[in-house]
């Protein structure tokens, strides 16, 4: 069933596709660089960013593993371990995980739906903006030789100025607050985009599974991100400006800090898991060559993830004495979430089951990733059980636990999405050879790496600390943790290397080179600016496998549907869709390109400086810039669109 | 694999479509997600209250009344002028959409007035206890989204006055008064909590 033609890419001898890309080009060079707000461009910068973070947060975890790799080693001292451990896990949640799936969303979605760009362009090339500003602020504070040291979750009182009084952590607390800007606006766009923008007889009903799990995310991260927002700024509050609400003595309450803190993290856990599980999603049907086994039931667990994970934060502070009738409602409601989760991984079971699968190298991460996350998930739940966990609490068994879900059930579905959309974005297929061979190595490194740890956790090993003595029966698993997390590390280059390598010299794709289900395999490779010349009409939940030729909409219609073929693409039009059943009800004018989102965001991250150097004046400005450039955009809403 | 014959479905795209423009539904979801930062802060002041033997803590009057009480209701009231100008512009009426958004903005000021006034005539500053701290800035913060609101209603009377808006674009007066009622629904929560609520022994 191999395609060559491309039937959206038609344009009816009307308008020539050459056209058509003047009409959508960026501007060239350095203007076009920050002007620009297509999807796909700001995807791959959130990608190529995140992973930025990725491997330098890596390389801060090898640092630590040095350290940790026999007993009373002197690598690196507690001051600074201190630094790199808050740096690792802060940087890996939130300048690396999140994004990267957000990355992933921005360049997917759209061309899933058979779109043209997100509801909202210019807003998501602002989300891009704030996101790398803030990276870019929080790791400022190593050029400063104070980075934040308060470990990831900055608990309080230890956060506070009277026992913290340096600059370490204002970065993360109000890196924190600014990197939460880019989250939220990029869950508004891709909610609106999701139920707004389908192509039309995309019913609800239809939708990719990936695109359910973005929806979920978001909805999770709208309603958990201002609780961490809440958290960090109550914080700075107190440590900028002299409020109480953290010091004890003055009637403030260090565990409302935890509260609020886990309000956001656990809900986080599954903003990272389930895009990772949308991805899964995709790869393993497509593999299998056959459809996902049970669509609505993984449709509805998903949903029903967003719904309980809000239920289940104070299992991260069962050892802080709270009583036990309110912590067993949250332990009953943690164990509770196994089920959707249990229910996704018969479905992807199922699916292999009843298919016949090709071991490529997307199909071996999205198995590995079953293997792991069965293990991250049964400990998940043994956590969740009080008495257990007030053995292993603070101990190595969580450090273990939450790497197993973090980076392998996260990180593996990451990996596989690259080979998986890598001949998407690029037009040439990564090398399956090294994939293969990247796999392998990962996987072998990762459960070297990190089971140990669970003993380690069982044998008593504090989590958090510098170093430790010997003769407590620690050693050998330290070390074949530290030799596990290098041969990790290795597992990861091989893929970076042949990213670049088969960026040049990669064999050319074709639009579908897996033979694929769904809208973004029915575009070139690389999608051109406008993704579709004319508008995909949808009746199946697999349109590529069930609808041959592809139908497009008649461009010979009246007036009112020439949105949804190439004479829309000529006017930089896309169509709106009603949100349940996908009918076509109006045309929505895209912006042009704009310096606008970066300014507003440079202005924003003006400000966010001031506050951190405690410089009224540079505040003002910053806030002056923010505001100015955010009247203007609202000034030219209907100017432009008129 | 079977193919499917699929009708193009008989679709009319009209500028103004039915159902809410996308700008609507990218508001509700910025207020959804500030919401909850209120109930957040919100939910605090009552972690804060349960935990403190005395509420407000020693030293600390409950908050004045009578005067808060009149001044939430032009508040609230403000929303009225401000349907009074949505639906105006639906029906394309200028005359409607300027007299109501500049009343909205008049009985917002005065709101914005007194909570000036308010804050400066408190007798204990921010730093002095949990109470105060959570005080000044969850009614803060609140003000400061009826002064972004008033920022922001600037920006749409100026486009008023020029005639940008019409029957059928007025997505900007659709989205802005969506804002604005949410600040009024916002402080129907901040209110009974953080002036009311106090006086309940």
């Amino acid at each position: 069933m191999a395609v060559t033609d491309v039937p959206s890419q038609q344009t009816h001898g009307k308008i020539h596709p050459e056209e058509l890309e003047e009409i959508w080009a960026d501007a060239p060079g350095t203007p076009g660089f920050f002007s620009t707000i297509d999807h796909k461009r700001i995807g791959m910068r959130y990608i190529y960013t995140a992973f930025f973070f990725f491997f330098t947060s890596g390389l801060l975890a090898l640092v630590m593993r040095d350290q940790l790799a026999s007993p009373n080693n002197h690598v690196v001292g507690p001051e600074v371990y201190n630094q790199l451990m808050t740096m690792h896990g802060t940087t890996m949640i939130f300048l690396f995980n999140t994004p990267v799936l957000a990355g992933f969303g921005n360049y997917i979605l759209p061309l899933q739906l058979g779109t043209r760009d997100m509801a909202f362009p210019r807003l998501n090339a602002f989300s891009y903006w704030i996101f790398v500003l803030s990276g870019i602020f929080f790791y400022a504070s190593f050029l400063t030789g104070k980075a934040p040291d308060g470990g990831w979750f900055g608990y309080t009182p230890l956060t506070d100025k009277a026992f913290s009084p340096g600059i370490n952590l204002d970065f993360w607390g109000l890196a924190i607050v600014f990197v939460g800007i880019s989250t939220t606006v990029g869950a508004v766009n891709f909610i609106v985009t999701a139920f707004k923008m389908r192509a039309p007889g995309m019913t609800i009903n239809r939708m990719p599974i990936f695109v359910w799990a973005i929806l979920s995310m978001a909805f999770m991260v709208l309603f958990a991100v201002p609780a961490v927002t809440l958290a960090a700024a109550l914080l700075e509050l107190d440590r900028l400006f002299g409020t109480a609400f953290f010091i004890p003595h003055l009637g403030g309450n260090v565990l409302l800090y935890q509260h609020l803190f886990w309000f956001w993290g656990h809900p986080e856990v599954y903003i990272l898991f389930v895009p990772a599980t949308g991805m899964v999603s995709m790869i393993i049907p497509v593999m299998s060559r056959r459809p996902l086994a049970g669509y609505l039931w993984v449709a509805t667990a998903l949903i029903a993830i967003a719904f309980i994970s809000f239920g289940v934060w104070v299992h991260h502070m069962f050892a802080t004495g709270m009583p036990v009738q309110a912590m067993s409602f949250f332990a009953a409601v943690s164990l509770i979430v196994v089920l959707p989760s249990g229910v996704q991984f018969f479905a992807w079971i199922g699916t292999m089951w009843q298919g016949r699968v090709r071991f490529t190298t997307p199909m071996l991460f999205a198995i590995g990733f079953l293997l792991i996350f069965l293990l991250g998930g049964i400990t998940g739940a043994t956590l969740a059980t009080m008495p257990f966990d007030w053995q292993v609490t603070d101990s190595y068994y969580v450090v273990a636990h939450f790497h197993y879900v973090l980076n392998g059930a996260v990180v593996f579905p990451i990996f596989g999405a690259i080979y998986y959309w890598y001949p998407k974005m690029s037009g040439r297929k990564l090398s399956e050879r090294w994939g293969h061979i990247s796999f392998w190595t990962m996987f072998i490194g990762f459960n070297m790496a990190f089971f140990g740890m669970h003993l380690l956790g069982f044998l008593g090993m504090p989590r958090r600390i510098s170093t430790y003595p010997s003769g407590l029966g620690w050693d050998g698993l330290n070390m074949i943790s530290t030799i596990g997390s290098f041969v990790f590390a290795v597992g990861t280059g091989i893929t970076l290397v042949n990213w670049f390598h088969a960026r040049w010299w990669g064999k050319e794709a074709g639009p579908d080179p897996w033979e694929a289900d769904s809208l973004e395999w029915a575009t070139t490779s690389p999608p051109p600016e406008f993704n579709f010349a004319s508008i995909p009409v949808v009746a199946s939940r697999h349109p590529l496998w069930d609808q041959r030729p592809l139908p497009t909409a008649n461009p010979n219609g009246d007036e009112a549907t020439k949105s949804l073929g190439p004479e829309g693409a000529e006017h930089h039009q896309t169509p709106e869709t009603t949100g349940l059943d996908a009918r076509p009800t109006a045309t929505l004018d895209l912006p042009h390109p704009t310096y606008l989102p970066f300014l507003v965001a440079c202005g924003i991250a003006v400000f966010f400086v001031g506050l951190l150097i405690q410089a009224v004046l540079v505040g003002i400005i910053g806030v002056a810039a923010f505001v100015v450039a955010l009247t203007w955009w609202a000034w030219r809403t209907e100017v432009d669109l008129a | 694999m079977s193919t499917v014959a699929i009708p193009v479905p008989e679709a009319t795209v009209p500028v103004k479509g039915e159902g809410r423009p996308t700008p609507w539904w990218g508001m509700v979801c910025l207020i959804m997600t500030e919401a909850t930062l209120f109930a957040g802060l919100i939910g605090s002041y009552f972690f804060y209250r349960a935990a403190s033997k005395q509420w407000p803590p020693p030293g600390i009057e409950e908050p004045k009344l009578t005067l808060s009480i009149i001044m939430s209701f032009v508040l609230w009231g403000s929303s009225i002028p401000m349907i009074f100008a949505e639906r105006g512009i639906k029906r394309g009426n200028q005359a409607r959409l300027r007299i109501g958004l500049i009343g909205a903005w008049i009985m917002g000021a005065a709101f914005l007035g007194y909570s000036m006034k308010d804050f400066s005539e408190l007798h204990f500053r921010w730093g002095q206890n949990a109470y105060s701290s959570i005080y000044y800035t969850t009614v803060g913060l609140h003000t400061f989204h009826v002064f972004v609101g008033l920022v922001m209603s600037g920006v749409v009377q100026i486009k008023a006055w020029l005639g940008k808006f019409s029957e059928e674009r007025h997505v900007t007066v659709q989205v802005y008064a969506m804002y604005w009622h949410f600040v009024d629904v916002v402080w129907l929560f901040v209110m009974p909590t953080f002036i009311l609520s106090p006086h309940i022994k």
